[in-house]
Protein backbone atom coordinates (compact mmCIF):
# COMPACT_ATOMS: atom_id res chain seq x y z
CA UNK A 1 0.00 0.00 0.00
CA UNK A 2 2.86 2.38 0.81
CA UNK A 3 4.42 1.51 -2.56
CA UNK A 4 1.14 2.47 -4.21
CA UNK A 5 1.07 5.89 -2.57
CA UNK A 6 4.77 6.41 -3.25
CA UNK A 7 4.11 5.99 -6.98
CA UNK A 8 1.09 8.29 -6.75
CA UNK A 9 3.27 10.91 -5.08
CA UNK A 10 6.04 10.52 -7.67
CA UNK A 11 3.57 11.04 -10.54
CA UNK A 12 1.98 14.03 -8.79
CA UNK A 13 5.41 15.52 -8.02
CA UNK A 14 6.44 15.10 -11.65
CA UNK A 15 3.31 16.93 -12.87
CA UNK A 16 3.77 19.70 -10.30
CA UNK A 17 7.44 20.15 -11.26
CA UNK A 18 6.60 20.37 -14.95
CA UNK A 19 3.82 22.85 -14.22
CA UNK A 20 5.85 25.03 -11.83
CA UNK A 21 8.54 25.43 -14.49
CA UNK A 22 6.15 26.68 -17.17
CA UNK A 23 2.87 27.71 -15.48
CA UNK A 24 1.38 27.01 -18.89
CA UNK A 25 -1.64 24.96 -17.80
CA UNK A 26 -2.54 26.94 -14.72
CA UNK A 27 -2.31 30.37 -16.32
CA UNK A 28 -4.17 29.42 -19.51
CA UNK A 29 -6.89 27.44 -17.71
CA UNK A 30 -7.53 30.16 -15.10
CA UNK A 31 -7.74 32.79 -17.81
CA UNK A 32 -10.05 30.57 -19.87
CA UNK A 33 -12.32 30.08 -16.85
CA UNK A 34 -12.47 33.84 -16.29
CA UNK A 35 -13.38 34.33 -19.96
CA UNK A 36 -16.20 31.77 -19.69
CA UNK A 37 -17.67 33.55 -16.66
CA UNK A 38 -17.38 36.89 -18.46
CA UNK A 39 -19.15 35.49 -21.53
CA UNK A 40 -21.98 34.33 -19.31
CA UNK A 41 -22.21 37.62 -17.46
CA UNK A 42 -22.45 39.51 -20.74
CA UNK A 43 -25.11 37.20 -22.14
CA UNK A 44 -27.18 36.80 -18.95
CA UNK A 45 -27.27 40.36 -17.65
CA UNK A 46 -30.74 41.79 -18.29
CA UNK A 47 -31.34 45.54 -17.89
CA UNK A 48 -27.97 46.06 -16.27
CA UNK A 49 -28.58 43.46 -13.54
CA UNK A 50 -27.61 39.81 -13.35
CA UNK A 51 -30.40 37.26 -13.66
CA UNK A 52 -31.15 35.72 -10.27
CA UNK A 53 -30.11 32.20 -9.30
CA UNK A 54 -27.86 31.49 -12.26
CA UNK A 55 -24.64 31.61 -10.24
CA UNK A 56 -24.40 27.84 -9.46
CA UNK A 57 -25.10 26.90 -13.08
CA UNK A 58 -22.44 29.26 -14.42
CA UNK A 59 -19.95 28.13 -11.81
CA UNK A 60 -20.36 24.48 -12.75
CA UNK A 61 -20.37 25.08 -16.49
CA UNK A 62 -17.14 27.05 -16.11
CA UNK A 63 -15.68 24.18 -14.06
CA UNK A 64 -16.72 21.61 -16.68
CA UNK A 65 -15.35 23.68 -19.58
CA UNK A 66 -12.03 24.52 -17.97
CA UNK A 67 -11.75 20.97 -16.61
CA UNK A 68 -12.13 19.57 -20.14
CA UNK A 69 -9.53 22.00 -21.41
CA UNK A 70 -7.10 21.14 -18.60
CA UNK A 71 -7.59 17.39 -19.17
CA UNK A 72 -6.95 17.75 -22.88
CA UNK A 73 -3.84 19.89 -22.35
CA UNK A 74 -2.39 17.67 -19.63
CA UNK A 75 -2.49 14.60 -21.81
CA UNK A 76 -1.42 16.53 -24.90
CA UNK A 77 1.73 17.32 -22.95
CA UNK A 78 2.18 13.61 -22.18
CA UNK A 79 1.65 12.77 -25.83
CA UNK A 80 4.15 15.16 -27.40
CA UNK A 81 7.25 13.19 -26.44
CA UNK A 82 5.34 9.96 -25.90
CA UNK A 83 5.98 10.31 -22.18
CA UNK A 84 2.70 8.59 -21.34
CA UNK A 85 4.09 5.43 -22.89
CA UNK A 86 7.22 5.83 -20.78
CA UNK A 87 5.04 6.30 -17.71
CA UNK A 88 3.07 3.15 -18.53
CA UNK A 89 6.27 1.18 -19.16
CA UNK A 90 7.59 2.09 -15.72
CA UNK A 91 7.51 -0.85 -13.27
CA UNK A 92 4.59 0.65 -11.39
CA UNK A 93 0.98 -0.25 -10.74
CA UNK A 94 -1.23 1.16 -13.49
CA UNK A 95 -3.93 2.23 -11.01
CA UNK A 96 -1.28 4.19 -9.09
CA UNK A 97 -0.34 6.06 -12.27
CA UNK A 98 -4.02 6.79 -12.86
CA UNK A 99 -4.46 8.11 -9.31
CA UNK A 100 -1.33 10.23 -9.72
CA UNK A 101 -2.65 11.87 -12.88
CA UNK A 102 -6.07 12.27 -11.25
CA UNK A 103 -4.63 14.03 -8.20
CA UNK A 104 -2.59 16.35 -10.44
CA UNK A 105 -5.60 17.40 -12.50
CA UNK A 106 -7.77 17.69 -9.38
CA UNK A 107 -5.21 20.05 -7.76
CA UNK A 108 -5.15 22.16 -10.92
CA UNK A 109 -8.95 22.34 -11.09
CA UNK A 110 -9.18 23.28 -7.41
CA UNK A 111 -6.75 26.16 -7.97
CA UNK A 112 -8.95 27.29 -10.86
CA UNK A 113 -12.01 27.07 -8.61
CA UNK A 114 -10.34 29.28 -5.99
CA UNK A 115 -10.34 32.04 -8.63
CA UNK A 116 -13.66 31.07 -10.15
CA UNK A 117 -15.87 31.03 -7.03
CA UNK A 118 -15.16 34.60 -5.84
CA UNK A 119 -15.53 35.81 -9.42
CA UNK A 120 -18.98 34.26 -9.79
CA UNK A 121 -19.92 35.56 -6.32
CA UNK A 122 -18.86 39.05 -7.37
CA UNK A 123 -20.60 39.15 -10.76
CA UNK A 124 -23.83 37.41 -9.75
CA UNK A 125 -24.21 38.60 -6.16
CA UNK A 126 -23.96 35.08 -4.73
CA UNK A 127 -23.36 34.74 -0.96
CA UNK A 128 -20.32 32.48 -1.27
CA UNK A 129 -19.24 33.01 2.33
CA UNK A 130 -22.56 31.90 3.87
CA UNK A 131 -21.47 28.24 4.07
CA UNK A 132 -17.83 28.24 2.93
CA UNK A 133 -16.88 24.79 4.24
CA UNK A 134 -19.88 22.99 2.77
CA UNK A 135 -19.44 24.84 -0.51
CA UNK A 136 -15.79 23.75 -0.66
CA UNK A 137 -16.72 20.12 0.09
CA UNK A 138 -19.46 20.13 -2.58
CA UNK A 139 -17.05 21.61 -5.13
CA UNK A 140 -14.36 19.09 -4.22
CA UNK A 141 -16.75 16.13 -4.45
CA UNK A 142 -18.11 17.32 -7.80
CA UNK A 143 -14.65 17.98 -9.20
CA UNK A 144 -13.49 14.54 -8.09
CA UNK A 145 -16.37 12.84 -9.94
CA UNK A 146 -15.74 14.92 -13.04
CA UNK A 147 -11.96 14.38 -13.02
CA UNK A 148 -12.20 10.65 -12.20
CA UNK A 149 -14.07 9.99 -15.45
CA UNK A 150 -12.22 12.74 -17.32
CA UNK A 151 -8.74 11.45 -16.47
CA UNK A 152 -9.62 7.96 -17.66
CA UNK A 153 -11.19 9.15 -20.91
CA UNK A 154 -8.45 11.68 -21.67
CA UNK A 155 -5.80 9.00 -21.07
CA UNK A 156 -7.69 6.57 -23.31
CA UNK A 157 -7.96 9.18 -26.06
CA UNK A 158 -4.27 10.10 -26.11
CA UNK A 159 -3.61 8.12 -29.27
CA UNK A 160 -7.02 8.55 -30.86
CA UNK A 161 -7.80 10.84 -33.76
CA UNK A 162 -10.18 13.82 -33.22
CA UNK A 163 -9.52 13.54 -29.47
CA UNK A 164 -10.23 17.23 -28.87
CA UNK A 165 -13.88 16.85 -29.77
CA UNK A 166 -14.29 13.25 -28.63
CA UNK A 167 -13.33 14.04 -25.03
CA UNK A 168 -16.29 16.36 -24.28
CA UNK A 169 -18.62 14.16 -26.37
CA UNK A 170 -17.80 11.19 -24.14
CA UNK A 171 -17.31 13.04 -20.89
CA UNK A 172 -20.36 15.30 -20.67
CA UNK A 173 -23.15 12.69 -20.97
CA UNK A 174 -21.32 10.51 -18.45
CA UNK A 175 -20.96 13.29 -15.89
CA UNK A 176 -24.48 14.68 -16.14
CA UNK A 177 -25.32 13.20 -12.71
CA UNK A 178 -22.32 15.02 -11.23
CA UNK A 179 -23.43 18.26 -12.87
CA UNK A 180 -27.02 17.94 -11.64
CA UNK A 181 -26.00 17.09 -8.09
CA UNK A 182 -23.28 19.77 -8.08
CA UNK A 183 -25.54 22.54 -9.35
CA UNK A 184 -28.48 21.59 -7.08
CA UNK A 185 -26.22 21.25 -4.04
CA UNK A 186 -24.47 24.56 -4.71
CA UNK A 187 -27.80 26.27 -5.36
CA UNK A 188 -29.09 25.08 -1.98
CA UNK A 189 -26.00 26.59 -0.32
CA UNK A 190 -26.16 29.89 -2.21
CA UNK A 191 -29.82 30.62 -1.39
CA UNK A 192 -30.52 33.68 0.80
CA UNK A 193 -31.14 31.17 3.61
CA UNK A 194 -29.04 28.06 2.89
CA UNK A 195 -31.02 24.80 2.86
CA UNK A 196 -28.57 22.46 4.57
CA UNK A 197 -30.73 19.32 4.38
CA UNK A 198 -31.02 19.53 0.58
CA UNK A 199 -27.34 20.40 0.21
CA UNK A 200 -26.51 17.38 2.33
CA UNK A 201 -28.68 15.10 0.17
CA UNK A 202 -26.98 16.17 -3.06
CA UNK A 203 -23.56 15.93 -1.44
CA UNK A 204 -24.37 12.35 -0.47
CA UNK A 205 -25.34 11.62 -4.05
CA UNK A 206 -22.10 13.19 -5.29
CA UNK A 207 -20.21 10.99 -2.85
CA UNK A 208 -21.95 7.87 -4.19
CA UNK A 209 -21.17 8.85 -7.79
CA UNK A 210 -17.54 9.53 -6.82
CA UNK A 211 -17.17 6.09 -5.28
CA UNK A 212 -18.73 4.35 -8.32
CA UNK A 213 -16.79 6.36 -10.89
CA UNK A 214 -13.41 6.13 -9.13
CA UNK A 215 -13.69 2.37 -8.58
CA UNK A 216 -14.83 1.78 -12.16
CA UNK A 217 -12.02 3.96 -13.53
CA UNK A 218 -9.36 2.28 -11.38
CA UNK A 219 -10.64 -1.01 -12.62
CA UNK A 220 -10.74 -0.17 -16.35
CA UNK A 221 -7.55 1.91 -16.55
CA UNK A 222 -5.19 -1.07 -16.74
CA UNK A 223 -6.91 -3.14 -19.50
CA UNK A 224 -7.79 -0.04 -21.54
CA UNK A 225 -4.24 1.34 -21.51
CA UNK A 226 -2.65 -2.00 -22.45
CA UNK A 227 -1.67 -2.20 -26.11
CA UNK B 1 -27.48 -15.85 -43.34
CA UNK B 2 -28.10 -19.21 -41.75
CA UNK B 3 -31.40 -21.04 -41.90
CA UNK B 4 -32.33 -20.01 -38.35
CA UNK B 5 -31.87 -16.30 -39.13
CA UNK B 6 -34.05 -16.65 -42.24
CA UNK B 7 -36.78 -18.23 -40.13
CA UNK B 8 -36.43 -15.48 -37.53
CA UNK B 9 -36.58 -12.84 -40.25
CA UNK B 10 -39.77 -14.29 -41.69
CA UNK B 11 -41.31 -14.57 -38.23
CA UNK B 12 -40.34 -11.02 -37.24
CA UNK B 13 -41.64 -9.62 -40.54
CA UNK B 14 -44.91 -11.48 -40.07
CA UNK B 15 -45.31 -10.28 -36.50
CA UNK B 16 -44.60 -6.65 -37.38
CA UNK B 17 -47.10 -6.88 -40.26
CA UNK B 18 -49.69 -8.23 -37.82
CA UNK B 19 -48.87 -5.82 -34.99
CA UNK B 20 -51.10 -2.93 -36.20
CA UNK B 21 -54.14 -5.25 -36.27
CA UNK B 22 -53.36 -6.69 -32.85
CA UNK B 23 -52.91 -3.22 -31.40
CA UNK B 24 -56.10 -2.04 -33.10
CA UNK B 25 -58.02 -4.88 -31.47
CA UNK B 26 -56.83 -3.93 -27.96
CA UNK B 27 -59.38 -2.02 -25.88
CA UNK B 28 -59.05 1.76 -25.48
CA UNK B 29 -57.80 3.08 -22.18
CA UNK B 30 -60.37 4.82 -19.96
CA UNK B 31 -58.80 8.29 -19.68
CA UNK B 32 -56.44 8.51 -22.66
CA UNK B 33 -58.43 6.51 -25.21
CA UNK B 34 -56.51 5.71 -28.36
CA UNK B 35 -53.39 7.69 -27.48
CA UNK B 36 -52.00 5.17 -25.01
CA UNK B 37 -51.54 2.61 -27.79
CA UNK B 38 -48.14 4.04 -28.71
CA UNK B 39 -47.13 2.31 -25.49
CA UNK B 40 -47.14 -1.00 -27.38
CA UNK B 41 -44.15 0.24 -29.38
CA UNK B 42 -42.62 2.59 -26.83
CA UNK B 43 -42.23 0.10 -24.01
CA UNK B 44 -40.67 -2.74 -26.07
CA UNK B 45 -38.29 -0.21 -27.70
CA UNK B 46 -37.25 1.06 -24.29
CA UNK B 47 -36.66 -2.49 -23.08
CA UNK B 48 -34.60 -3.38 -26.13
CA UNK B 49 -32.69 -0.11 -25.65
CA UNK B 50 -31.72 -1.17 -22.13
CA UNK B 51 -31.02 -4.75 -23.23
CA UNK B 52 -28.69 -3.45 -25.94
CA UNK B 53 -26.89 -1.33 -23.35
CA UNK B 54 -26.48 -4.35 -21.07
CA UNK B 55 -25.27 -6.58 -23.95
CA UNK B 56 -22.74 -3.89 -24.94
CA UNK B 57 -21.60 -3.63 -21.34
CA UNK B 58 -21.21 -7.38 -20.82
CA UNK B 59 -19.36 -7.75 -24.14
CA UNK B 60 -17.07 -4.85 -23.14
CA UNK B 61 -16.35 -6.58 -19.88
CA UNK B 62 -15.41 -9.74 -21.77
CA UNK B 63 -13.20 -7.76 -24.14
CA UNK B 64 -11.38 -5.75 -21.47
CA UNK B 65 -11.07 -8.14 -18.56
CA UNK B 66 -11.28 -11.62 -20.07
CA UNK B 67 -9.27 -10.61 -23.18
CA UNK B 68 -11.75 -12.03 -25.69
CA UNK B 69 -11.03 -10.02 -28.84
CA UNK B 70 -14.15 -11.33 -30.60
CA UNK B 71 -16.36 -9.71 -27.97
CA UNK B 72 -15.57 -6.45 -29.76
CA UNK B 73 -17.97 -7.38 -32.58
CA UNK B 74 -20.75 -7.78 -30.04
CA UNK B 75 -19.98 -4.41 -28.48
CA UNK B 76 -20.19 -2.69 -31.86
CA UNK B 77 -23.43 -4.41 -32.83
CA UNK B 78 -25.11 -3.87 -29.47
CA UNK B 79 -24.03 -0.23 -29.25
CA UNK B 80 -25.50 0.51 -32.67
CA UNK B 81 -28.73 -1.21 -31.64
CA UNK B 82 -28.78 0.90 -28.48
CA UNK B 83 -28.66 3.99 -30.69
CA UNK B 84 -31.44 2.60 -32.92
CA UNK B 85 -33.84 1.53 -30.17
CA UNK B 86 -32.89 4.56 -28.11
CA UNK B 87 -34.01 6.72 -31.02
CA UNK B 88 -37.33 4.78 -31.23
CA UNK B 89 -37.85 5.29 -27.51
CA UNK B 90 -37.00 8.97 -27.56
CA UNK B 91 -39.30 9.62 -30.55
CA UNK B 92 -42.33 7.62 -29.38
CA UNK B 93 -42.05 8.91 -25.79
CA UNK B 94 -42.56 12.62 -26.57
CA UNK B 95 -45.37 11.76 -29.03
CA UNK B 96 -47.26 10.22 -26.14
CA UNK B 97 -46.18 12.85 -23.63
CA UNK B 98 -47.57 15.65 -25.82
CA UNK B 99 -51.06 14.16 -25.48
CA UNK B 100 -50.80 12.81 -21.94
CA UNK B 101 -48.88 15.61 -20.19
CA UNK B 102 -49.42 18.42 -22.70
CA UNK B 103 -45.69 18.90 -23.29
CA UNK B 104 -43.18 17.17 -25.56
CA UNK B 105 -40.46 16.87 -22.99
CA UNK B 106 -39.96 17.27 -19.25
CA UNK B 107 -36.65 17.10 -17.43
CA UNK B 108 -37.80 14.18 -15.39
CA UNK B 109 -35.24 11.74 -14.02
CA UNK B 110 -36.09 8.82 -16.26
CA UNK B 111 -36.31 10.88 -19.44
CA UNK B 112 -33.06 12.63 -18.63
CA UNK B 113 -31.19 9.44 -17.85
CA UNK B 114 -32.51 7.69 -20.99
CA UNK B 115 -31.32 10.64 -23.05
CA UNK B 116 -27.94 10.44 -21.30
CA UNK B 117 -27.61 6.74 -22.08
CA UNK B 118 -28.58 7.42 -25.69
CA UNK B 119 -25.94 10.16 -25.90
CA UNK B 120 -23.29 7.80 -24.53
CA UNK B 121 -23.96 5.28 -27.28
CA UNK B 122 -24.04 8.00 -29.93
CA UNK B 123 -20.65 9.05 -28.56
CA UNK B 124 -19.57 5.43 -28.92
CA UNK B 125 -20.49 5.30 -32.61
CA UNK B 126 -18.73 8.63 -33.20
CA UNK B 127 -15.67 7.31 -31.40
CA UNK B 128 -15.65 4.14 -33.49
CA UNK B 129 -16.04 6.09 -36.70
CA UNK B 130 -13.58 8.93 -36.10
CA UNK B 131 -11.34 7.67 -33.28
CA UNK B 132 -8.90 5.91 -35.58
CA UNK B 133 -6.88 2.84 -34.65
CA UNK B 134 -7.23 1.52 -31.13
CA UNK B 135 -10.69 2.96 -30.64
CA UNK B 136 -12.25 -0.46 -30.04
CA UNK B 137 -10.85 -0.65 -26.51
CA UNK B 138 -11.74 2.96 -25.80
CA UNK B 139 -15.23 2.19 -27.01
CA UNK B 140 -15.44 -0.83 -24.74
CA UNK B 141 -14.42 1.36 -21.79
CA UNK B 142 -17.12 3.83 -22.74
CA UNK B 143 -19.75 1.10 -23.15
CA UNK B 144 -18.83 -0.31 -19.74
CA UNK B 145 -19.47 3.09 -18.18
CA UNK B 146 -22.66 3.21 -20.23
CA UNK B 147 -23.86 -0.03 -18.66
CA UNK B 148 -23.11 1.34 -15.22
CA UNK B 149 -25.67 3.99 -16.11
CA UNK B 150 -28.48 1.48 -16.80
CA UNK B 151 -29.39 0.83 -13.14
CA UNK B 152 -29.57 4.59 -12.61
CA UNK B 153 -31.96 4.78 -15.56
CA UNK B 154 -34.13 1.96 -14.33
CA UNK B 155 -34.37 2.92 -10.68
CA UNK B 156 -34.32 6.68 -11.04
CA UNK B 157 -38.08 6.76 -11.60
CA UNK B 158 -38.69 4.82 -8.41
CA UNK B 159 -36.33 6.93 -6.32
CA UNK B 160 -37.12 10.42 -7.57
CA UNK B 161 -40.67 11.68 -7.79
CA UNK B 162 -41.62 11.99 -11.45
CA UNK B 163 -44.37 12.17 -14.03
CA UNK B 164 -43.31 9.04 -15.88
CA UNK B 165 -45.46 5.94 -15.28
CA UNK B 166 -43.80 3.57 -12.87
CA UNK B 167 -42.23 0.30 -13.91
CA UNK B 168 -44.98 -1.57 -12.09
CA UNK B 169 -47.42 -0.64 -14.87
CA UNK B 170 -47.16 -4.02 -16.66
CA UNK B 171 -48.90 -6.22 -14.04
CA UNK B 172 -51.65 -3.59 -13.75
CA UNK B 173 -52.54 -3.84 -17.44
CA UNK B 174 -56.04 -5.00 -18.28
CA UNK B 175 -56.23 -8.55 -19.64
CA UNK B 176 -57.23 -7.25 -23.11
CA UNK B 177 -54.15 -5.04 -23.21
CA UNK B 178 -51.74 -7.62 -21.90
CA UNK B 179 -51.96 -9.87 -24.99
CA UNK B 180 -51.07 -7.16 -27.54
CA UNK B 181 -48.33 -5.88 -25.22
CA UNK B 182 -46.55 -9.23 -25.01
CA UNK B 183 -47.11 -9.76 -28.74
CA UNK B 184 -45.32 -6.50 -29.54
CA UNK B 185 -42.69 -7.23 -26.94
CA UNK B 186 -41.94 -10.57 -28.57
CA UNK B 187 -41.82 -8.98 -32.03
CA UNK B 188 -39.30 -6.38 -30.85
CA UNK B 189 -37.29 -9.01 -29.05
CA UNK B 190 -37.12 -11.11 -32.21
CA UNK B 191 -36.10 -8.11 -34.31
CA UNK B 192 -33.46 -7.17 -31.76
CA UNK B 193 -31.94 -10.65 -31.59
CA UNK B 194 -31.97 -10.99 -35.36
CA UNK B 195 -30.26 -7.67 -36.05
CA UNK B 196 -27.78 -8.26 -33.23
CA UNK B 197 -26.74 -11.62 -34.69
CA UNK B 198 -26.50 -10.31 -38.24
CA UNK B 199 -24.62 -7.16 -37.28
CA UNK B 200 -22.16 -9.11 -35.12
CA UNK B 201 -21.55 -11.51 -37.97
CA UNK B 202 -20.99 -8.62 -40.38
CA UNK B 203 -18.55 -7.01 -37.96
CA UNK B 204 -16.70 -10.31 -37.60
CA UNK B 205 -16.35 -10.64 -41.38
CA UNK B 206 -15.20 -7.03 -41.64
CA UNK B 207 -12.43 -7.58 -39.09
CA UNK B 208 -11.42 -10.84 -40.82
CA UNK B 209 -11.17 -8.94 -44.08
CA UNK B 210 -9.06 -6.25 -42.41
CA UNK B 211 -6.75 -8.93 -41.03
CA UNK B 212 -6.40 -10.40 -44.54
CA UNK B 213 -5.54 -6.98 -46.00
CA UNK B 214 -2.95 -6.44 -43.28
CA UNK B 215 -1.42 -9.86 -43.92
CA UNK B 216 -1.28 -9.07 -47.64
CA UNK B 217 0.46 -5.72 -47.07
CA UNK B 218 2.80 -6.91 -44.32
Amino acid sequence: MTAFFRIVWIVVKKDITVEVRSFELLSTTVFFAITVVLMFSFSLVVEGRPVQEVAPAILWIAIAFSGTLALGRTFERERQNDTLRALLLAPADRPAIYVGKLVGILLLLMLVEIVLVPLVGLFFNAPIFAEPVRLAITLAAGSLGFCAVGTLFAAMLVRARSRDVLLPIMLYPMTVPVMIAGVRGTAALLQPTPDLAIAQFWLGLLGAFDVVFVILALWTFDPVMTD
Amino acid sequence: MTRSTVVMLALAAGMFAMAPFVIDAAPNEATMGLVYKIYFFHMPSAWMFLTAAVVAGVASFRLLFLKRPRAEHWVTAAAELAVLFGAFTLVTGPLWARKAWGVWWVWDARLTSSLMLFMIFVAYTLLKKYGGPGSDKLGAGLALFGMANVPFVYWSVNVWRTLHPKTSVIPSLEPGMRGPFWFCFLAFMLLFTLVLILRTDLEKRRSELDALYLAEEG
